[in-house]
């Protein structure tokens, strides 16, 4: 607040922070009870005598010998193969992300270039897509998948998921490509480039802020998606999200709900890392959209 | 830039979209049309001591050989629409026709399934997206007033529950409010009632979801609104002051209708993301209680029988809902493109 005028009275500043660190609590403390809980035996994490045993843990230090123990871990990544998803996880991120910025990139870039109407009506089929529920187009591509012999394969997932990234992607892409002053690669076309030149000698090098945070956003799509994942890929190609809902069908019967906790939390540790390191670009990629608008 | 040029830069994409969205879609429409053939049933004359008889059995081959020749299934119209399983059009009518007052009606409908998929998913659509707003708002003014360098650390945290995936945003907090979990102990503590269970109950269940959603998507309209707490015009702020303007009618008169462009963003994308609500209700195993119109399709097309025209069919339904929902959005978009050109 810029003045002494302004400032709030004392109660009110309580409140607000009162009222900020409640919201912490409610956006944080099921993160880190998790995390804390992973290294615990089953019946400290859920335990119906006392929930302070999640916090001490005297029933893992009964049977293991010490207040924390590695073997809901151990369970996941080793006897249920979790590695195995969290490297399909990967594959699919990577490449996801690259293809889908390369050809978002270029379409993008043309719609913000062309002042034809048609552009209007490619962005609001793509508007129309975005809005599409993933799951109502599994159903479409099972058929097809099955007769083609596709199916259950990370490239057609890959594919897939590109597609469904790319109108989200175009948009970004194309609100970040308008605020590139066109006068840019119009007057490289006047020294002679051709539009494709223009892009890559002049455009490409001031484009990665945009990219980035699009990228961003096509990883976290590809990373967290759930229903194309679960539909398309075969028991050993599963990514990590569909690998963690299979355990709640299987393990959890056996008593090993602390693979799918020691899961969860494995799964969540990568995007923590994400938003420490890119939380500038997710929030200026979150409220681009809408500051225009 | 010329079409020529505008072409080539636009094909990829362009293809990818046709085939993978585009084509699904008319894929899935088909489908909705067809159903699985029948078995082929072949009656043979059955002759011994004791007479003649007529006996029909499956011809296993003939059935492989038709269901391989047309892997579609037979053309049935607008038969499965109208079937038990979705828009059930005779249990409707019959239920009209029998119960009396409108809560009797409901409650036959609830009883159909995929009525029972529809009333979960607006009620949540209808009741997350307003909630999101006013929690994101209340958030976005509070942080605004915090100190430079905690608004970062604040910012970090509350981006959480957005960014992972709704399957483990939705498993973290279910493992909370089990009956054994930190949660659940204290809620069975404050209420003094050591049954007391989340799941058990179907109205306690559906707050359960919503209060996920909400978590899940306040971060969304927080980091939006605050954002445009940022270009705030001070000067009108301090005239209304001057003006002797309370704080609140400041926030009222003057913030408020700042923001209010960023509320109507906000408030489509999330109509758009609620609407299809899904992956909680696998995290909160609550399939007995509450099911969305998306789990609807996935149940169908998961297990050993893929019911794919029955998917197919629930899935026209869904993106039916979603066009009516997306209308407000298209014809804003229409009239923004048209202000700029």
């Amino acid at each position: 607040m810029a003045s002494k005028a302004q400032q709030a009275p004392a109660y009110l500043r309580i409140v607000t922070v009162a009222f900020v660190v409640l919201w912490l609590l409610v956006a944080a403390f099921p993160f880190l009870w998790t995390l804390w809980g992973s290294f615990k035996v089953e019946l400290d994490f859920f335990s119906k005598a006392d929930w302070m045993n999640a916090l001490t843990g005297p029933r893992t230090l009964a049977e293991k010998g010490s207040p924390f123990t590695t073997d809901g871990y151990y369970g996941a990544w080793v006897q249920e193969e979790f590695w195995r998803s969290a490297i399909n996880t990967t594959l699919v991120c990577f490449f996801v992300v690259c293809t889908s910025l390369t050809i978002g990139t270029l379409g993008g870039y043309a719609l913000s270039r062309s002042g034809y109407r048609y552009t209007f009506w490619l962005l609001i089929t793509a508007l129309i897509f975005r809005a599409m529920p993933p799951i109502t187009l599994v159903s479409g591509y099972l058929l097809p998948f099955f007769e083609w012999n596709l199916w259950g394969h990370l490239a057609t997932t890959i594919i897939v998921l590109v597609a469904i990234n790319q109108p989200f992607t175009l948009w970004m892409l194309y609100s970040f490509f308008q605020k590139i002053p066109k006068e840019l690669d119009e007057s490289a076309k006047v020294d002679g480039c051709t539009q494709f030149k223009a892009f890559r000698h002049v455009i490409i090098p001031v484009m990665w802020p945009g990219v980035i945070t699009t990228g961003l956003f096509s990883f976290l799509l590809a990373y967290n998606d759930f229903a194309v994942t679960a539909m398309l890929l075969s028991k050993e190609n599963q990514t990590m999200v569909p690998k963690i809902a299979s355990f709640l069908g299987t393990t959890q019967t056996e008593g090993n709900v602390m693979f799918a906790v020691a899961a969860v939390v494995s799964a969540t540790v990568p995007l923590f890392i994400l938003v420490m390191f890119f939380q500038r670009q997710i929030v200026s990629g979150l409220t681009q959209g809408a500051v225009k608008g | 830039m010329k079409h020529r040029t505008f072409f080539w830069f636009i094909l990829p994409t362009a293809a990818a979209m046709l085939l993978f969205i585009a084509l699904p879609i008319v894929s899935v429409v088909t489908q909705s049309l067809h159903t699985p053939h029948d078995a082929v049933l072949t009656v043979t004359k059955n002759c011994g001591p004791f007479g003649c008889k007529d006996t029909t059995v499956i011809d296993q081959e003939a059935t492989a050989a038709l269901r391989t020749a047309e892997p579609l299934g037979k053309f049935v119209g607008l038969d499965i629409y109208f079937d038990r399983g979705h828009l059930a059009v005779a249990e409707v009518a019959q239920a009209w026709r029998t119960s009396d007052g409108l809560g009797a009606f409901f409650s036959q409908l609830s009883n159909l399934p995929f009525y029972r998929a529809m009333a979960f998913t607006l009620t949540f659509t209808f009741t997350v997206t307003p909630l999101m707003l006013i929690l994101g708002f209340m958030i976005a003014v509070a942080v605004n007033t915090l100190h430079r360098h905690l608004k970062g650390l604040v910012i970090f945290f509350s981006l959480l529950p957005m960014i992972v995936s709704p399957l483990i945003g939705s498993l973290v907090l279910f493992w909370m409010i089990d009956s054994r979990g930190v949660i659940g102990a204290a809620l069975q503590w404050l209420f003094s009632d050591p049954n007391l269970s989340l799941k058990a109950s179907t109205g306690l269940t559906w707050v359960m979801l919503i209060v996920y959603g909400v978590w899940h998507a306040a971060p969304f309209s927080f980091v939006v609104f605050y954002a445009g707490l940022q270009t705030l015009p001070q000067d009108q702020l301090e005239s209304a002051q001057i003006d002797g303007a309370t704080r609140w009618q400041r926030t009222r008169y003057v913030i408020i209708p700042h923001l209010m462009p960023l509320v109507t963003f906000v408030a489509l994308i999330q109509l758009m993301d609620n609407f299809r609500v899904f992956e909680p209700i696998l995290g909160f195993n609550s399939e007995a209680h509450a099911t969305s119109l998306s789990w609807f399709i996935y149940n169908d097309l998961g297990g050993e029988t893929r019911l794919l025209s029955s998917a197919a069919t629930s899935s026209v339904l869904t993106i039916l809902g979603v066009a009516i929902l997306l209308a407000p959005v298209l014809v804003r978009t229409w009239r923004d493109f048209n202000a700029k050109v």
